[in-house]
């Protein structure tokens, strides 16, 4: 999916200001794919481009970098990015009814997407904060001690 | 730098501020004025004293004590007491010093806290607070009266293994990499802490991330290295702020960068993050990482030491390891061997996770028995229950039941036991827990996390994983144990890097204690914990069911039928398993079988 070209420029700008501040170079390479996903919410195919040629990487080499890494997404994000943590410590503490609540209030699946484009639910690895499991990180904000019932309410805040 | 013979430290929280804490602050500072104490005693701002309706409040060094529900006219008298007539202040003093930190209480009797000793406790912010508690002691110590063999030799004496989890000889691995061949030399710290359950090392780089740094230029002096990394996962945002600040803060006073405290030797240090996967936590992938490419693992030999980052001789050890060289420097190699087993000496930070009392951060001295972690540091099973097994060493650890637990905690016992030390995450399970289910979630894991690179990791994990589900879900076929030991045994000897020769331990020793469980979900299709949905059943018992109907209204799938006054009945093919119905029912009349 293309963006359209205001956001075309948006992209372009995001890229050239990652690649000022870390130079370029392809050491470089992740740290410029992490700021541009945290810039632009996910990586573009117009980011790849601009990167490929600022780089002097080829695009493959780009995407295969980027498919790797949990973190970067190459596929367009919600408004709202919910990173629920699946890890055992939370998981034995009741982090399976809250991953099931959130499913059932938001009506999607992992790695899905609302059909009106505003909550997009991932799992993420263990965010080290297993003393207050389970958590749940809604774009920066962080929650932990989390029961089902708590999840409408959380959310409720991003309307 | 100035030296006062007493702190005041006021907590400036928001609920604090409210009731008037500026006010308090101001009518203190004016207070040492008058009475001539102003450039003895230094009054600063301070966060999570206490129990914030207890604001105004604060807190006295050195002698640590605690006062609140402050007025700014309690001050003439406050200051008379305490720091004219030495005496403290009563009236203002509240019982109990109220802890809010939920990861990391105070030490238990049987701790010894070594690495994380100042975490809690100094504002990781500040250099002077790091430098107050002997920091950059041992540094000054190593560059001014030691040659780089001699911290070796300390390093080796004091008998630290590297705390990852795979724990080797840190002395040793410092000797190779200082006789490698080849320039520029690198140095590493491995922060990409993955384990779940683990966050110990997330502590330390939030809460002291100075040890680190320090330990760093240590390693670098001694294996002849210019310029190092540390590479912390992007799951840790506020360690990496935490990081840039105190390498900035370590540049500014000469710590880092050119001639180092005005000696020959320079090094400079980078934060690089991650981006999310958990192989990177692996020594050559973590390399890979940082050179911008997949985080696929290498064979290895070639070791680091010999052929690392940018394929030059690099010393990559974990963020735990760095954090003891300052100590062991500066108190000497005997002191930490005097502490832990003949061969595995000092302390080790775990993080106790899951049914236990107190989870959070320890450290201990290695030699203490498992029941003594679970039971006196621990506290024993969350709501006194009873113990079934305790996983070591994170999701590539096996799981060991009670039998075990008087097995002394040290890297030999527990590889031997058909575990692991790991990082140093202990998940502890109650009898609730379905330990095939525990397996089946952990493969599900390492699954996940397989770079893809090998064929016995790739596609051996996600076979595993399948006939796992197949079992969870009372679908298990009879030869599934047999194929079960082949394949672990199989990955376990033929992948390329740790992930894939540890994906298979949950399952081996699963299938090794807890082989019954096993056979009761293939064979009679019952899960005995009572996890596994596919094979539990809600029922209503004949005779306590009074038919008042609230369970099936509640059911949000029309499972449950029968008449008002008579006893209902669950439809076992359209029950979902959700339990709202036992929840609701107000006669215990509903039981899982």
């Amino acid at each position: 999916m293309a963006v359209n070209e205001k956001d075309g420029k948006l992209v372009i700008k995001a890229v050239q200001a990652a690649v000022d501040h870390y130079g370029a170079s392809q050491d470089e390479l992740i740290p410029i794919l992490n700021e541009v996903n945290r810039e632009v919410g996910y990586l573009p195919s117009e980011a790849f481009d601009e990167i490929s040629r600022l780089l002097r990487v080829p695009r493959s080499r780009l995407f295969s970098v980027a498919s790797f890494y949990r973190m970067l997404s190459t596929k367009p994000r919600g408004k709202h990015v919910i990173q629920f943590c699946e890890s055992a410590p939370c998981h034995v503490v009741g982090g399976r009814e809250v991953w099931q609540a959130i499913k059932d209030f938001l009506k999607i699946e992992e790695d899905e997407t609302t059909s009106d484009g505003k909550w997009t639910l991932v799992t993420t690895s263990c965010l080290g904060l297993c003393s207050v499991g389970p958590v749940m990180v809604v774009d920066d904000d962080i929650y932990g001690n989390v029961d089902p019932a708590q999840v409408p309410t959380i959310l409720e805040k991003y309307r | 730098m100035k030296f006062y013979r007493s702190h005041v430290l006021v907590c400036v929280d928001p609920e604090c501020l409210n009731k008037g804490a500026h006010d308090v602050m101001d009518a203190l500072q004016d207070e040492l004025v008058a009475q001539g104490l102003i450039e003895e005693v230094q009054v600063l701002e301070t966060s999570r004293i206490g129990g914030c309706d207890q604001g105004p409040e604060l807190m006295v060094y050195p002698e640590g004590v605690h006062y609140s529900n402050l007025t700014p006219d309690d001050m003439a008298f406050l200051v008379e007491e305490h720091f004219l007539k030495g005496r403290v202040a009563q009236k203002f003093v509240t019982e109990e010093k109220v802890f809010t930190d939920e990861e990391l209480s105070a030490p238990t009797a049987k701790e010894i806290r070594v690495v994380l000793r100042n975490c809690g406790k100094i504002d990781p912010e500040n250099i002077e607070d790091y430098i107050a508690e002997d920091g950059y002691q041992a540094l000054g110590k190593v560059l001014f009266e030691s040659t780089p063999e001699q911290v070796i030799d300390e390093v080796l004496k004091s008998g630290l293994r590297g705390r990852g989890g795979a724990g080797f000889p840190t002395g040793k691995k410092w000797q190779f990499a200082r006789a490698s061949q080849g320039s520029p030399k690198y140095v590493i710290c491995n922060a990409d802490e993955g384990d779940p359950g683990a966050f110990m090392n997330r502590r330390v780089l939030e809460g002291d991330p100075h040890s680190v740094i320090e330990g760093m230029i240590i390693a670098a002096y001694a294996i002849g290295s210019s310029q190092g990394y540390i590479y912390c996962r992007a799951e840790y945002p506020i360690a990496v702020k935490t990081l840039r600040i105190a390498i900035e803060q370590a540049r500014n006073m000469g710590l880092l960068g050119k001639n180092i405290l005005g000696s020959e030797f320079s090094f400079n240090l980078e934060v690089r993050m991650g981006a999310g996967a958990f192989v990177c936590g692996e020594e050559t992938a973590l390399m890979a990482s940082i050179e911008g490419q997949r985080g696929e693992p290498r064979p290895r030999p070639p070791f680091p030491a010999v052929k690392g980052l940018f394929a030059k001789p690099s010393n990559i050890n974990n963020v735990e390891t760095y954090a003891n060289i300052p100590q062991i420097i500066f108190r000497g190699a005997e002191w930490y061997a005097g502490m832990g087993t003949e061969k595995s000496k000092g302390t080790k930070t775990f993080a106790l996770a899951g049914d236990v009392k107190h989870t959070g951060l320890i450290e201990i001295p290695f030699g203490l028995t498992l029941r003594e972690i679970v039971y006196d540091v621990g506290g024993g099973i969350k709501d006194d229950k009873k113990f079934k097994a305790i996983q070591t060493g994170g999701p590539m650890g096996g799981c060991l039941p009670e039998g075990y637990l008087d097995l002394p905690v040290d890297y030999e016992a527990l590889t031997q036991a058909g575990s692991m030390m790991g990082s140093g995450g202990l998940v502890i399970m109650d009898e609730e827990t379905c330990m095939v289910d525990i397996a089946r979630f952990f493969m599900d894991f390492t699954q996940d996390e397989s770079c893809g690179k090998c064929t016995p990791c790739r596609v051996g994990t996600r076979r595993i994983l399948e006939i796992l589900e197949r079992i969870c879900a009372g679908k298990g076929q009879p030869d599934d144990l047999d194929t079960l030991d082949y394949l672990c045994a199989q990955i376990k000897e033929n992948s390329l890097c740790g992930l894939g020769q540890g994906a298979p331990t949950p399952v081996i020793s699963t299938l090794k204690h807890f082989r019954d469980e096993y056979e009761a979900h293939i064979v009679e299709k019952r899960c005995p914990s009572k996890v596994c949905k596919a094979l539990i059943r809600y029922e209503i018992i004949d005779g306590v069911c009074t038919g008042c109907t609230v369970c099936a209204r509640n059911c949000p799938v029309n499972a449950i039928s029968g008449e008002r006054r008579t006893t209902h009945v669950i439809d076992p093919d359209v029950c979902i398993r959700c339990g709202i119905c036992m929840q609701v029912c107000n006669f215990n009349a509903i039981v899982i079988n």
